[in-house]
């Protein structure tokens, strides 16, 4: 096991280097750079600017930069916004936890609603119950998500003001106590369900397919002919099987949580790195922008790694050496 | 064999499945009885209804696809009125099944040992100690050399052979008394078919259990059955002794089949051919003989109305009269146009 | 001139192990062996899975790469010739498959099906193309209203005899059989073989017929090479074989035919279990002390085995 481990993460040394030299060459080809917006300021001449860049390292050869973008990112050190005039990665730390704690929420509330509803069309399939899970799951995957996060924003935040509407905590309370916690949960809720309910589709659908497919298996038929009970033959035999394939996916799912909450951030204003990106990107915040980049190249990957070490944990035919 | 012999009577037993809404019959009307302490061997091609058999005695079918009617006699009771709480009772415990494939017939996340002792968790009060103790026991019984470590491995670590051997163990861990074998060698290489046969031979005389073999392998009806019952579209067209009867197969069907077969025999000629193919079941002659569209050249006298399996001679039943005049020709007939023979998918 | 020839052919698969998936071992799918094919023979490769059988039919007509050795077919090296000579060599061996389920498309209609080689090899009208199919479905016993049917509508003995019209449409000269009727039933299987004996006389065909079914190869086969673990045990004619097997293997392999003669029983049980005694005994007289099969000597003109 600890052998797989070490290759994979030695195989992500190289895919890592790629991805770097990847988000560096974009970011140098996008036009302008921070000081670009100086040109043109009363008070500062262009030598003043054309010094500031070579004090900064913009006018060194690109390899070098390259070079020493690379040593900055070894020592943890993501640059400088120029928009918030602070290091990126003081930026990202508060709003990558709320995004976390975001994505975490949505993926427990997902298996919560989807695990059930799940087993029970699979089990029941064709029957009245299943039909319905299945119509559900049918509008949840036509719907797109800015709408109906809107709509869940309107009717539950401004109509009916169950839940607040932007933010990730009351500013008034003190971190670290028990009711500013409690808050978050509350911030947290509203789009954490609105991504939840929409995201139960690929879960809902994966799990009744592999129950109805478990369910024809001749190894079901050998534990029917030993007089196993049909709930026993269900805990006991299909739902293990149909789970592999979930489990498999957990990691792929957690990366895709984080990357993908950018709409969900933006519209209920919750302070997450997606909101940040999107933030970033329309003022040109490059260096926050190729932080983040390489901050979910670098989730993508563990994720990856995270699904194979789940699967080869779940399933004992994928032993890895 | 006298009547107090009888195991298992399957009385006028018709299993039908459902096809575009329509219900037909794989078994129709069907009588077989399964002495104690016999391995009788029910043969027939691909779709004859033989598996179905099986699975209407273990109550194995899909309820809403599926009509059963007739009797299932055994020890006293009606199988077929059984609820399926009163049938898990004696699946496993009283009658056991044997499936064709090991691979698929096994749990590949559940250590073999479990598969092993599942069943007794059901149907005994063993501990747990005891569970374990009994299903290496019984590894050994099926002869699996270091049971102990055998026992804790999971099914994809085991050779086919080795794996068969798992599910004949699952089969026999609570000695029942009747196991239906469906093509148990079907999947495996000659020489660890010849090993299973000798095992289930050898548990059988063991155990005195009495074997269901279900096979479409005349080679493997004639080293392990005692007596066999050909089925062709449905009905048991022949039953009787092997030793007789692969002397003396009396049907035609019986009689085209055997001699299909390469053998010393008939080394370097022609074999045997059955003109036509298999009917399906949706379009399946029900009426008379249903042999009589693939005998050749026979005049519809010789058959019955409604044809009755008739014993001949002691033990040794046959179905329809046509028998009487039927003659293998050595020479084969050529391959002809099959116009009517395109099959419809099923 | 010899018409078809296999020369010290090795297949090996590399087993990867450790941090950086060094090749640490191989796996000898097929270890160093040669047969000959002599022209309108039926020639059988029988074993038991994972032998080595199937992996050397498929070789032969370039579906797997050969480690090293040689195919030598009208004087060509298979193995090394370029692009356009294997392409031309690969219209004259052609192979039917198992599985007649899987091996024809379903979304194609079995005119399709069967002028598909005739579509890759050469350029034909479409009234030449169909006379062409439509002489071979009737040789194959198919009728005219087949044509335009789809493989599901289609029994399993009519499927492989379309298998057996496609591999047919560009008159190869040797065809390789895989187990060809071991998905089939016992009268379908019978239809099929006498088929296959039928147009071998008609096209003077050359059979490898690849086989677990030791009862088949007898009724079909001039001669026969017995592998284990990716060598040959045994090869000889028939009679070689079945009357005179030298290897205990190949005894092993006769003595598990089941036996339809219910009064032969006592002594196919008893002979099974002499063997597996000896088996068990003797190992060192058959196998090196590594287990592995020992190199063939002669035992007459025609048969071979593998003995000290």
């Amino acid at each position: 096991m600890w052998k797989f481990v070490v290759r994979r993460i030695l195989i992500m040394i190289p895919q890592l280097v790629v991805l770097s030299i990847l988000v560096f060459i974009l970011a140098k080809v996008m036009p302008g750079d921070a000081l670009s917006g100086l040109v043109e300021t009363p008070g500062v001449d262009s030598s003043t600017i054309e010094d500031m860049r070579t004090t900064l390292g913009i006018n060194d050869p690109v390899h070098v930069q390259y070079l020493n973008w690379i040593k900055g990112l070894s020592q943890g050190d993501l640059g400088t916004s120029y928009i918030h005039q602070r290091p990126v990665l003081e930026l990202l730390e508060a709003r990558l936890w709320n995004t976390v704690y975001l994505s975490a929420a949505i993926l427990f509330l997902t298996y919560l609603i989807a695990i059930p509803l799940g087993i029970t069309a699979g089990r029941f399939h064709d029957s009245l119950i299943d039909k319905l899970i299945v119509g559900y799951n049918y509008i949840t995957y036509a719907t797109p998500l800015f709408i109906f996060a809107l709509l869940m924003l309107f009717v539950f935040g401004f109509q009916l003001q169950w839940f607040p509407t932007g933010g990730s905590a009351d500013i008034n309370l003190e971190p670290g106590t028990f009711s500013y916690y409690m808050d978050k949960i509350y911030h947290l809720l509203l789009p954490a369900l609105s991504g939840a309910l929409l995201a139960t589709v690929g879960t809902i659908q994966y799990l009744r397919n592999e129950i109805i497919d478990t369910k024809m298996k001749d190894f079901i038929k050998t534990a029917k002919s030993k007089g196993v009970p049909e709930a026993k033959i269900y805990s006991h035999h299909i739902l293990r099987n149909s789970f592999l394939p979930i489990a498999a996916f957990l990691g792929y799912e957690i990366t895709g949580l984080i990357t993908g909450s950018i709409f969900l951030e933006s519209i209920f204003s919750y302070p997450g790195i997606g909101q940040l990106f999107l933030q970033s990107i329309s003022q040109r915040d490059f260096s926050v922008v190729t932080a983040l980049v390489m901050v979910t190249g670098v989730a993508t990957l563990i994720g990856t790694l995270l699904s194979d070490i789940i699967l080869s944990l779940v399933d004992p035919r994928i032993r890895v050496e | 064999m006298s009547n107090d012999d009888i195991l298992l009577q399957v009385e006028d037993l018709t299993t039908s499945f459902r096809i575009d809404e329509q219900f037909y019959p794989a078994n129709d009307h069907i009588n077989l009885d399964v002495y104690e302490n016999e391995i009788v061997a029910i043969v027939g091609e691909s779709g004859c209804g033989k598996s179905a058999f099986g699975h209407s005695i273990m109550g194995m079918h899909h309820q809403e696809q599926t009509k059963i009617s007739g009797k299932i006699h055994f020890k006293g009771a009606d199988l077929l009125s059984y609820s399926n709480t009163q049938l898990n009772k004696v699946r496993g415990k009283e009658i056991s099944m044997i499936f064709q494939d090991p691979l698929t017939a096994l749990n590949p996340l559940m250590i073999v040992g479990k598969q092993i002792e599942e069943g007794m968790k059901y149907h005994t009060k063993l501990s747990k100690n005891k569970r374990k103790q009994k299903a290496i026991e019984i590894l050994n019984e099926v002869k699996i050399p270091q049971p102990e470590r055998v026992y804790s491995q999971y099914p994809h670590e085991l050779s086919g052979g080795m794996r068969q051997r798992i599910v004949i163990a699952i089969a026999i861990a609570c000695e029942p008394s009747l196991i239906i074998a469906d093509e148990p060698t079907t999947a495996l290489d000659v020489t660890i078919q010849a090993r299973i046969i000798d095992l289930l031979k050898e548990l059988k005389r063991r155990m005195k259990t009495s074997i269901i073999l279900i096979t479409h392998d005349l080679g493997v009806v004639s080293e392990m059955a005692d007596r066999i019952a050909v089925m062709y579209a449905g009905e048991f067209v022949e039953i009787g002794e092997v030793k007789r009867f692969l002397k003396n197969p009396l049907h035609p069907y019986s009689k085209s089949l055997l001699y299909s077969l390469p053998s010393k025999n008939n080394q370097g000629e022609k074999l045997h051919v059955i003109k036509g193919v298999v009917p399906s079941l949706n379009h399946l002659q029900r009426q008379g003989c249903r042999f009589k569209p693939r005998m050749n050249g026979t005049d519809d006298s010789i058959h019955e109305e409604t044809p009755t399996l008739r014993e001949v001679e002691k033990g040794h039943w046959v179905r329809c009269t046509c028998y009487k005049h039927f003659q293998i020709e050595n020479s084969h007939q050529v391959v002809e146009e099959e116009k009517d023979d395109v099959f419809q998918g099923q | 001139m010899t018409f078809f020839k296999v020369n010290n052919l090795k297949v090996y698969y590399p087993i990867r192990g450790g941090i950086f998936r060094r090749v640490v071992n191989h796996v000898k799918a097929v270890d160093n062996i040669n047969f000959e094919l002599k022209r309108g023979e039926t020639y059988a490769l029988v074993g038991e899975s994972g032998c080595g059988k199937t992996t050397t039919g498929r070789t032969v007509v370039g579906l797997t790469k050969a480690t090293s050795g040689e195919v030598i077919f009208n004087n060509l090296d298979l193995t090394k010739c370029n692009r356009k000579q294997i392409h031309e060599s690969r219209r004259e061996i052609q192979m039917v498959f198992q599985d007649p389920y899987s091996s024809l498309n379903p979304k194609k209609t079995v005119y399709d099906i069967v002028a598909e080689p005739l579509r890759n090899f050469e350029n034909l009208s479409k009234s030449e193309e169909r006379e062409q199919v439509e002489y071979f479905m009737q040789k194959v016993g198919m009728s005219r209203d087949s044509l335009f049917k789809y493989p599901h509508q289609f029994s399993g003995g009519q499927r492989q005899r379309v298998g057996i019209a496609r591999a047919l449409t560009l008159k190869p000269k040797i065809i390789i059989a895989d187990e060809p009727v071991s998905a089939l039933d016992a009268s379908v299987q019978a239809q099929v073989l006498n088929f296959m004996q039928d147009i071998q006389e008609e096209f003077g065909l050359t059979y490898l017929f690849i086989s677990h079914d030791l009862g088949i190869v007898r009724h079909m086969c001039n001669r026969i090479g017995i592998m284990y673990k990716g060598k040959f045990v045994e090869e000889g004619t028939r009679e070689d074989i079945y009357e005179n097997p030298q290897h205990i293997y190949t005894r092993r392999l006769i003595a598990s035919i089941p036996e339809l003669d219910t009064d032969q029983h006592q002594n196919s049980e008893l002979l099974r279990k002499n063997i597996e005694e000896e088996y068990q005994k003797e190992n060192d007289k058959y196998f090196n002390e590594d287990g592995s099969v020992m190199d063939l000597k002669p035992v007459s003109d025609t048969h071979f085995a593998a003995l000290r």
